[in-house]
């Protein structure tokens, strides 16, 4: 167990485990955290996950840990560690099963109070036209060969088939089509997974939810972005379904033997992983680029029926009903970067697992809006709180390989969360203030009730006080739709 | 012979025990079960014969377990009776069970983590982590 004196305390946001802490740790562990937020992960594994992941060979830098932080299995979520690129190590239990679990936000100027009337029918049909929950099928049933061409070209194949618009493209991380996928390195039974679940939300966390812009901080950067106070914008938050799980699944299996083959010893078999640069290590990192490309279609899909849904209600009867595309981005995710570790430009592979990738203003990859003002970031909250949208900044391209949160971070198991709160009861306290929600299960929503989670406002403030994010606007939600 | 659940921030967890291997697989494929909510329908019986290999004790509870999730995923099919074999890292098991009425909880993946058989005064006894 770790406790608080263990760490060395830089300033009241910012903590450190020091590399002497452990024997086999590579580097220190940083940790963006109130002491409250610290607090509240002591009982679980988390930072013990952390000191974990700083063995990973070719690991460089720091391992960075959020302040969303909890535990996970083998890397914390809310974890962030950098691999030397091509000699370090890929390890899939670092980037997660929901590979490429991300969040797109959409928005619109559609003013609150003139659709007010509209809202449950938005409701409604929102819900009825964005599949959801335990099992469902997706919108589309692919055959095998275009799930592939799915799998090597993402949401280029989305623009090909009318699906998406190119602006949607320009401003999704990557341009929604990761370079180097290979579906051939995915199992038969990953594409078969896959083949039923395009345009589909899933179940758990995962969910659509419609906001309204409640405060904005940053009025230029807001409005290069789209948003307007009062207005509508819709959240979808999914990933890669069965395929992704079944990519990672496949692989962390496989690389128990590699690992052996490679001399690599590791504290958690979670943590497997093979150098870049071999067979197994390449083959991974084009099918894990292969099943984000897969994410980035599933959620072009569902935001194809969230405008679908907006068009049929207010088109007609209220102006400014176009979804535009704020931002796309993962949370769940390994990438080739380029960032400068101690003085020097280096090419490393960044895991982040439960954290967003949050590039600064004039970073290369950015469309040209968004080199002025940074790359979006939106991290939601926990259902009935808020969500927010902010920007990356230079700082967190100095300090954690341009990565920050990506939302509020769990601090209570589901089963206890299902003790102690009713999901019919919430359903009504969450629709007395405001909040249309239409759920597959209560026992899911109530697994998903705003105290299992961390205060998302901390959160933010935490990220901002370090200055790996700044703030852009804050959304309250109006409707919420889970499986 | 049992499991209970353990606490886990963010997925789900057991602990299962067992007086030997082939019976710490048949509690964990029960365990799975409970944790999933499945709920069998009584119509038609279903069977399904599993040959699998694997280099360790572990990876091949891991493969088992992955092998239930797909077939509920992928079958829409569970398992309440499951006899059992495992010699030399190879498992033989014939499954009896049916198609799902309905599953409250989607059990994602089965994980590796802190996986470790033990040795316990009664038999054997292992922790495992689910993604949901």
């Amino acid at each position: 167990m770790i406790r608080l004196q263990d760490m060395k305390r830089i300033s009241p946001h910012e903590w450190e485990i020091p590399r002497s802490f452990r024997q086999g740790m590579r580097c220190p562990v940083r940790l963006f955290a109130t002491q409250e937020l610290l607090e509240q992960v002591m009982g679980d594994r988390s930072l013990e996950q952390a000191v974990n992941a700083s063995t990973l060979p070719g690991i460089v830098g720091s391992v960075i840990v959020m302040p969303d932080m909890h535990q996970g299995y083998g890397f914390p979520i809310g974890g962030v560690a950098a691999t030397r690129f091509p000699q370090g190590v890929i390890s899939p239990g670092a980037i997660g099963y929901d590979i490429n679990c991300g969040v797109r936000l959409l928005a619109s100027f559609v003013d609150l109070q003139a659709a007010e009337s509209y809202l449950d029918i938005l409701a409604t049909r929102m819900n009825q036209s964005c599949p959801s929950g335990v099992g469902t099928d997706g919108m589309l049933k692919l055959s095998l060969p275009d799930l592939d061409k799915v799998l090597r070209d993402g949401s280029r194949w989305a623009l090909k088939n009318g699906y998406a618009t190119e602006a949607d493209l320009a401003r999704t991380e990557e341009s929604g089509s990761i370079v180097g996928a290979k579906p051939e390195k995915l199992s038969e039974r990953a594409r078969i997974r896959g083949r039923t679940q395009l345009g589909s939300l899933g179940a758990g966390n995962h969910f659509i939810e419609i906001d309204v812009v409640a405060e904005i901080f940053d009025p230029g950067a807001a409005s290069i972005m789209g948003l307007r106070q009062d207005c509508l914008v819709v959240q979808i938050h999914c990933g890669s379904r069965g395929l992704g799980h079944q990519v990672c699944t496949d692989y962390v299996q496989e690389f128990q033997s590699v690992v052996r083959r490679y001399g690599i010893q590791l504290p958690d078999r979670e943590l497997v992983c093979a150098p870049m640069d071999s067979p197994e290590g390449a083959s991974y990192l084009a099918a894990m680029r292969a099943a984000a490309n897969f994410a980035f279609t599933n959620r072009q899909l569902l935001a194809f029926s969230a405008r679908r849904v907006f068009e049929e209600v207010f088109s007609g009867r209220l102006k400014g009903w176009e979804l535009h595309q704020v931002y796309d981005l993962a949370h769940n995710m390994g990438k080739v970067e380029l960032h400068d570790v101690e003085g020097k430009q280096m090419k490393v592979c960044v895991h982040r697992k439960g954290a967003t990738r949050a590039f600064g203003p004039g970073t290369p990859g950015l469309p040209p809006e968004y080199q002025v003002i940074g790359q979006p970031v939106l991290v939601p909250g926990s259902m009935g709180t808020a969500s927010w949208v902010l920007v990356g900044t230079q700082t967190s391209m100095a300090r954690s390989f341009g990565s920050t949160c990506h939302g509020a971070g769990r601090v209570m198991s589901r089963s206890q969360a299902k003790r102690e709160v009713q999901g019919d009861n919430l359903r009504r306290q969450l629709e007395d203030g405001g909040i249309r929600i239409r759920a597959g299960s209560m026992s899911g929503l109530a697994e998903e009730a705003p105290q299992a989670y961390k205060d998302v406002d901390a959160v933010v403030e935490t990220v901002c006080a370090v200055g790996i994010a700044r703030k852009v606007a804050r959304l309250r939600p109006i409707i919420v739709i889970k499986g | 012979m049992g499991f209970e659940e353990l606490p886990h921030t963010a997925d789900l967890a057991l602990r299962i025990w067992a007086d030997d291997l082939p019976g710490l697989f048949v509690e964990a494929a029960r365990g799975l079960n409970v944790l999933s909510g499945v709920h069998l329908s009584d119509k038609s019986i279903q069977c399904q014969t599993l040959d699998i290999e694997s280099e360790d004790s572990e990876s091949l509870l891991v493969a088992f377990l992955t092998e239930l999730v797909y077939l509920a995923e992928h079958n829409n099919m569970a398992f309440d009776k499951i006899d059992l074999t495992i010699m030399n890292n190879h498992l033989h098991a014939d499954l009896q069970g049916a198609f799902l009425v309905s599953i409250t909880k989607n059990i994602k993946a089965v994980t590796f983590h802190n996986l470790q058989i033990q040795r316990i005064p009664s038999g054997l006894q292992v922790e495992i982590v689910f993604d949901v």
